[in-house]
């Protein structure tokens, strides 16, 4: 199929197709309509039409919107992108600065400070997959009134790859390569071909900061930087005042390069608290306009919103609730180290074992009962953009099946009722965060598999100990010294290539990486590496596409980890906000185009 | 000789306070966790990052070199740098003082201002009407927790009145009057809160210390030498039953500072209790060690506080 895409993609480039006949012959061999577009604008043909935010945008005249109070129950604590830790620093740096290109909801991008994107057509994408040339918008300027160029983005490059400097967002840029081309043209070049380019520059790790403020400040001298805690960036609001944890805000940047916009005055993002008094502020009383992340169950939010003041949306992001088995055993200790990759889980590593448990694993009651809006229940480890959804995983819950492909594989019911097989039993240990829908689940599965006669012992460990990375815990999820666990995990892009090395086998995580490795099941498939390896040079995206969603099945239909629901974001909106939040990107990609009905 | 008996309290608080500081330190410093550690578990940023930002911030070295590099930088008035924010730490603190002062202040206030006169009172007249009401509630006001009635007033006044804002913004954009009648909108419920739960266990000791003076000879005497009833309560009675109360008031003075980790929660009120709970549980080891050692210094202040104005109040009582 894909040779006849390429010749149709062909056909669109030199105009003999329309993109809307492409669109419908893409959607009568069995593709959506909307993975056509994609493969278009991957394709380099022509971008994503247009993004939702910024439709529809009615105000006028720049500002007279008054204050918009926004609620992120964790208190952004930094405001400088290339330090920033968690979401919440992310997002309340992205209120100032911005990148070049943004991921909206769909997981298309959009050229945010870039005057367009890159596209063969436009010769932004060099032919090799070496280099990408990214074209700037020549009306920015800093909030202090110093033009915005090329020049900064190289120095970004620059503090950013500087290890002295501990910028988190270093694994965008170190190991590639900025040169200017003029003011407002920089090249970016890759060692090696590199088919998912719109990585440095791009989203949350690629907003960029003054150079004529940082300069002094790269390397080892980074933390010294005034300009750290009063931001001068390129967005729509310039910064007002900052209390770490507590709050920021900001007010209009008066000479902001897009016309009309913004539409509010200032902004501000009050931090602390909790999800269900956020979701309350702004569901219920309506104190606030806009409350991020809502980790609240869905009855809760669903009997606030019957408040009436505000609304509930939820957008797709690459939020995944998953259920990892152990392929070594945590019960055996070689070399002094737990579940090393030198053992084999006695009863886990045998395929039908696996099968039976993802038969037992009542996605559809969790769904139902535990995550409502929040979870969807899906057999795939990757399910959005929709470009890279498989079309192929399927799930079951189904006792009788499970027995039946344990019969057949020889494991029987010993006189306790638990299945075994030469001496070995189905008692496995369970483990995940504390985390009530979390308990729940654990509860549910533990039912259905005492059903076909599996044992589940279940564990649950503080949040804090569970995520954190410290070696000298045993009850860390990334030692996993146990059978079964269960957490959400996110992709971060859109791009699914960086998600899917966690299943690669030079990432096991062990005791070498000090158990940094992100292959937490340390499944070994040589034929998976393998695979995973060819997406790397393969620039045809759509041939690129098939090979992450080959991968995805691989790991899905071996039963590596079994996917639960997949957790969309959920934020909460006061009646007559025009918000759009991206689950790919900052909250605020879309900052300038948010507005309120009068 | 009250000099010398200050100069010797003080001299002893130093070693207190360094046993103090260096079990805050070695108990920090075991807790599970780590500041960055939350970059572990993100794929986007690679493990030599993290390392690197454990090295700047000296994560790595040996637990007693860190605590000997805070306590020596502490002596000379440097209080540290923020792992999180990024900022000193005096500055963070700094930043949540006024807040914290005027909120749990205000709520100090309305209990010292509720307490004595419900518990003299009940005292003067004991087992009356007023007495049981008023105990029973003090019973009632202890015994509920903070976060508790807290929500619900929140769910009074907020939800079903509309009348209070459950968010508590430290940067309201009113100017003057408005400005004003904003912040006591916002304060009345945290204020009210806390306020009454310190309120209805301080009636309990106004109560019994009152009880205690009342039945004394020199009241009766007093009474008898034909002396207003309202002078003998005043002169009398309240002004020595006051002095357990005056003791237990200015131990409770660093909670004062301290803040209220619960009700500073459950409004978002920008004090010092919510920036320690969430130092916290990001592993912020020195702001964390900033806000307990200031902590613990103004509770060795403050005892020695109460130890002084008990001499003051009762002449009877001599530092030796």
């Amino acid at each position: 199929m894909s040779p006849d895409l390429r010749a149709l993609i062909d056909e669109v480039k030199q105009g003999t197709l329309s993109r809307r006949s492409f669109v419908q012959r893409i959607v009568l061999a069995g593709l959506t309509a909307p993975m056509a577009t994609q493969l278009l604008a991957l394709g380099g043909v022509a971008h994503a039409e247009e993004a939702v935010a910024g439709n529809g945008y009615t105000p006028t005249k720049r500002g007279g919107g008054g204050l918009l109070k926004t609620l992120w129950w964790q208190g952004p604590t930094l405001l400088n992108p290339h330090f920033a830790i968690g979401t919440k620093d992310q997002d309340a740096s992205r209120l100032f600065y911005q990148p070049l290109a943004s991921w909206n909801e769909k997981g298309e991008l959009v050229a945010t400070l870039a005057a367009e994107l890159p596209s063969l057509e436009n010769g932004g994408l060099a032919k090799d997959g070496k280099s990408v040339i990214w074209k700037l918008r020549q009306d920015v300027k800093w909030h202090d009134g110093v033009p915005f160029t090329a020049d900064d983005c190289v120095f970004n490059w620059q503090y950013s790859r500087d290890p002295a400097t501990a910028a988190v967002t270093i694994g965008k840029y170190k190991d590639v390569t900025v040169d200017k081309i003029d003011d407002h043209t920089i090249r970016v070049s890759f060692p090696d071909v590199r088919p998912f380019w719109a990585d440095a520059f791009v989203g949350t790790y690629g907003m960029q900061i003054p150079k004529h403020l940082f300069e002094a400040y790269i390397g080892a001298k980074s933390r010294d930087a005034p300009t750290n805690l009063v931001p001068v960036g390129t967005g729509p609001y310039k910064f007002k005042e900052f209390r770490p944890g507590d709050m920021v805000s900001g007010v209009i940047n008066d000479t902001y390069y897009e016309p009309n916009k913004p539409f509010f005055d200032t902004i501000e993002i009050k931090g602390g608290g909790d999800a269900v008094s956020a979701a309350r502020a702004v569901l219920q009383t309506g104190e606030f306009d806009y409350a991020w992340t809502l980790l609240v169950e869905d009855e809760v939010l669903l009997r606030l919103e019957k408040g009436g003041k505000g609304r509930v949306v939820i957008m797709e992001s690459t939020g995944i609730e998953h259920v990892l088995c152990n392929f070594t055993d945590p019960n055996v200790e070689v070399d002094g180290e737990k579940a090393s990759l030198k053992t084999k889980h006695p009863t886990l590593t045998d395929p039908a074992v696996r099968e039976a448990l993802n038969y037992l694993l009542d996605r559809d009651a969790i769904q139902k009962y535990i995550y409502g809006r929040g979870g969807v229940a899906t057999a795939s480890i990757f399910n959005v953009p929709e470009r890279f959804r498989s079309p192929n995983m399927k799930y079951e819950f189904s006792i009788p099946k499970a027995t039946e492909v344990l019969d057949k594989a020889g494991w029987k019911p010993g006189a306790d009722g638990i299945r075994e097989k030469s001496g070995k039993k189905l008692k496995f240990v369970f483990q995940t965060s504390i985390n009530q829908p979390r308990q729940k689940s654990q509860q549910i599965f533990k039912q259905a598999c005492q059903k076909a006669g599996i044992e589940l012992e279940l564990k649950s460990v503080t949040a804090s100990v569970f995520f954190s990375s410290d070696v000298g815990n045993p009850d860390t999820y990334s030692k996993f010294y146990c059978d079964l666990e269960m957490y959400n995990t996110t992709s971060d892009t859109p791009d699914p290539a960086l998600f899917l090395r966690n299943f690669l086998s030079t990432e096991a995580s062990q005791k070498d990486n000090k158990w940094q490795g992100r292959n937490i099941s340390r499944w070994q498939s040589k034929e998976y590496d393998d695979l995973w390896a060819t997406q790397q040079y393969e620039l045809d995206p759509i041939k690129r596409a098939q090979i992450l969603i080959a991968c995805n099945d691989m790991v899905c239909s071996n039963h590596v980890v079994l996917p639960l629901v997949a957790r969309p974001i959920v934020r909460g909106l006061i009646n007559g906000l025009h918000a759009f939040p991206s689950g790919f990107d900052s909250d605020f990609w879309a900052l300038a185009d948010w507005w309120k009905d009068a | 000789m009250s000099a010398t008996y200050v100069l010797r309290r003080t001299l002893i608080a130093i070693p207190s306070l360094l046993g103090i500081s260096l079990i805050l330190y070695a108990v920090l410093a075991l807790a599970p966790g780590d500041p960055f550690g939350e970059l572990a578990t993100n794929p986007n940023v690679p493990a030599s990052v993290r390392a690197a930002l454990r090295a700047k911030f000296g994560l790595d070295d040996p637990v007693w070199s860190r605590y000997l590099h805070w306590l020596a930088a502490m002596v000379q008035g440097d209080w540290g740098f923020s792992f999180v924010s990024r900022m000193n730490v005096d500055t963070l603190i700094a930043q949540r003082i006024p807040v914290t002062l005027a909120v749990i202040g205000a709520a100090q206030v309305l209990a010292i201002a509720v307490a004595v006169p419900v518990g003299v009172l009940a005292a003067l007249k004991p087992y009356s009407l007023f007495d049981q009401v008023a105990n029973t509630l003090a019973f009632m006001g202890f015994s509920l927790p903070t976060f508790f009635t807290g929500l619900l007033l929140i769910l009074l006044f907020s939800v079903h009145l509309g009348w209070l804002p459950t968010v508590f913004r430290a940067d309201l954009q009113a100017t003057g009057l408005a400005w004003w009648g904003e912040m006591i909108k916002q304060s009345i419920m945290p204020v009210l809160v806390l306020g009454l739960f310190q309120g209805a266990s301080l009636v309990r000791y106004v109560r019994s210390s009152i009880l205690d003076v009342v039945r004394l000879d020199y009241v009766t005497t007093a009474r008898s030498k034909g002396i207003g009833s309202m002078r003998v309560v005043l002169r009398h009675i309240v002004r020595n039953g006051m002095i357990p109360v005056v003791t237990l008031v200015a131990l409770q003075m660093p909670v004062v500072f301290g803040g209220a980790i619960v009700t500073e929660q459950i409004f978002r009120v920008p004090g010092i209790g919510s920036l320690l709970i969430s130092s916290i549980l990001a592993n912020d080891t020195p702001v964390v060690m900033g806000v307990t050692f200031v902590f613990a210094v103004l509770v060795v202040f403050f005892n020695l506080i109460a130890d002084l104005l008990y001499g003051w109040l009762d002449p009877r009582i001599a530092f030796s």
